[in-house]
């Protein structure tokens, strides 16, 4: 059911884009307003979010490491999985960001033979997540010659090399493969598994629909229901130098394209999709495992109203008395709490904090 | 906020990666609408309507190419009923015969390496 209301959000959203490409003066709505207003929200939304998260603080390091951390000199560390210093956070992002390691980690349980728990390595996840980001970063890159003039080589080896097997005219683009490959898989995945179909969500399937049709749209656009690149390209680069000329006609594939890019781009800072920022701010891999080496003072600190024994009996001094019941004859207590036992007040200096 | 030095610093690469196009043509400064071709023929109608040209051609000639080098089949028949010789030197270029002044123009603005000429060779001017 949640699936089926994703597909029809998405598919709500192909048919707006096709209407709106058979009305001329919805041309501008739909080619330039549209556009624009994405990437503002896009831009504008992370900045909120990052903010937003940036102002949480961290008092001290959440250390859920997978490997021993640096100790005793004759204790072996794992300086990528627990790091001591800024280079091994350095490394450990690099190993999430880059390679997904956290993703690599992914295990299934299931009942073995007699009723044993088998714990074991599920690597088609990582794999496929993988195939996908990638493939999304070069398909990212490779589109850049629509909005740049003239086109770097860089975006030109990207595109060589993605071309390399000269299959079919236009060629077709490896990253077209992988990228439909792994979100078809990442897609199945949430149906074929129970455990994750049932925590999956229409905010889960949304984002995966959306990209299926948008790189569907692509294919359709580079390799089928062909449509005038020159024309896609003048208007990419007159958005892009703020000179925007909109196209005589739209082509419907390209209007399905190009509005659902725009949605997913406002969507971004709105749903999950935002890890792509949340990733850099993940306090359990950005901070080094260095609870035990330095002390960590809460930033905020805030001022505990406790009430001790001494201060309670005092309080009681005359009903207790009254009772019969035994006094400890503690001195009368300041006006203020009594500092928690064991609690050092906070050292001047040392006011570090976490993040 | 906290660590607000790399949280900016993360921020700028952010919005500098997604306006990275505009950075890059202002530093440019070369791009502008899409080129005007010089066609080179006072022929009114190619072999498909100038729209179907411009957005497929390159499926056109990949047809024709099948056509006459697997299946030796050399005439076919215009949209328009005209019969015309599948052939890129003979009938393509017979009209488009400048190749730096047509096809050049929109394949280096969109960036298409153009492999039709690795095999057949480039007309020579007529003037």
């Amino acid at each position: 059911m949640r699936a089926f209301t994703a597909l029809l959000l998405v598919a709500g959203l192909v048919g707006i884009a096709v209407a709106a490409a058979r009305v001329p003066a919805l041309g501008p709505v739909v080619t330039v307003a549209l556009p624009y207003a994405a990437v503002a929200v896009f831009l504008l939304g992370l900045v909120v979010r990052v903010v937003r998260w940036a102002r949480a603080p961290v008092p001290f390091r959440i250390t859920t490491t997978c490997g021993q951390q640096r100790s005793l000199p004759w204790l072996k560390s794992q300086e990528l999985e627990s790091p001591s210093g800024t280079l091994g956070v350095i490394g450990r992002m690099a190993l999430e960001v880059l390679c997904f390691r956290s993703l690599f980690r992914n295990t299934r349980v299931r009942v073995g033979d007699g009723g044993r728990v088998v714990h074991g390595d599920r690597r088609w996840l990582w794999l496929a997540a993988l195939a996908f980001h990638w493939s999304l970063l070069l398909v990212l890159t490779r589109h850049l010659r629509f909005f740049v003039e003239p086109v770097p080589g860089l975006v030109l080896l990207v595109q060589h090399v993605d071309g390399f097997f000269q299959i079919g005219v236009p060629e077709l683009f490896v990253t077209t493969f992988a990228i439909t490959l792994a979100l078809a898989y990442l897609a199945y995945r949430r149906f074929a598994n129970p455990q994750v179909r049932y925590v999956s969500l229409v905010a889960d399937y949304f984002p995966l629909f959306l990209l299926l049709t948008i790189v569907g749209s692509g294919i359709l656009m580079r390799h089928f229901a062909k449509t005038d690149v020159a024309a896609i390209k003048e208007l990419a680069v007159g958005l892009s130098t703020f000179h925007p000329r909109a196209p005589s006609t739209l082509s419907p594939v390209f209007a399905v394209h190009l509005l659902l890019v725009s949605v997913l781009l406002a969507y971004f800072p709105f749903s999950k999709l935002v890890h792509m920022a949340g990733v850099f701010l993940s306090p359990t891999r950005n901070l080094a495992n260095d609870n035990r080496a330095r002390r960590h003072v809460n930033p905020w600190d805030p001022d505990v109203k406790t009430h001790a024994y001494e201060e309670w009996e005092h309080e009681f001094h005359d009903k207790l008395t009254a009772a019969g019941i035994p006094l400890q004859g503690a001195p009368p207590p300041p006006a203020a709490g009594i500092p928690l036992q064991g609690a050092p007040p906070p050292a001047a200096g040392a006011t570090s904090q976490g993040g | 906020m906290y660590d607000a030095g790399k949280i900016l610093f993360g921020l700028l690469v952010l919005a500098g990666l997604t306006t990275l196009p505009v950075w890059y043509n202002v530093a440019r400064g070369k791009a502008g609408p899409q080129p005007q071709l010089t066609v080179g023929t006072t022929e009114k109608q190619c072999v498909l309507p100038t729209a179907e040209m411009r957005a497929g051609h390159m499926a056109l000639l990949d047809e024709w190419r099948t056509r006459v080098v697997r299946h030796g089949e050399h005439a076919t028949r215009t949209s328009g009923g005209r019969e015309v010789r599948m052939s890129l030197t003979n009938t393509c270029l017979g009209c488009h015969a400048q190749k730096d002044q047509f096809c050049d123009r929109c394949h280096d603005y969109a960036a298409v390496k153009l492999t039709c000429f690795e095999c057949h060779v480039v007309p020579k001017r007529s003037k």
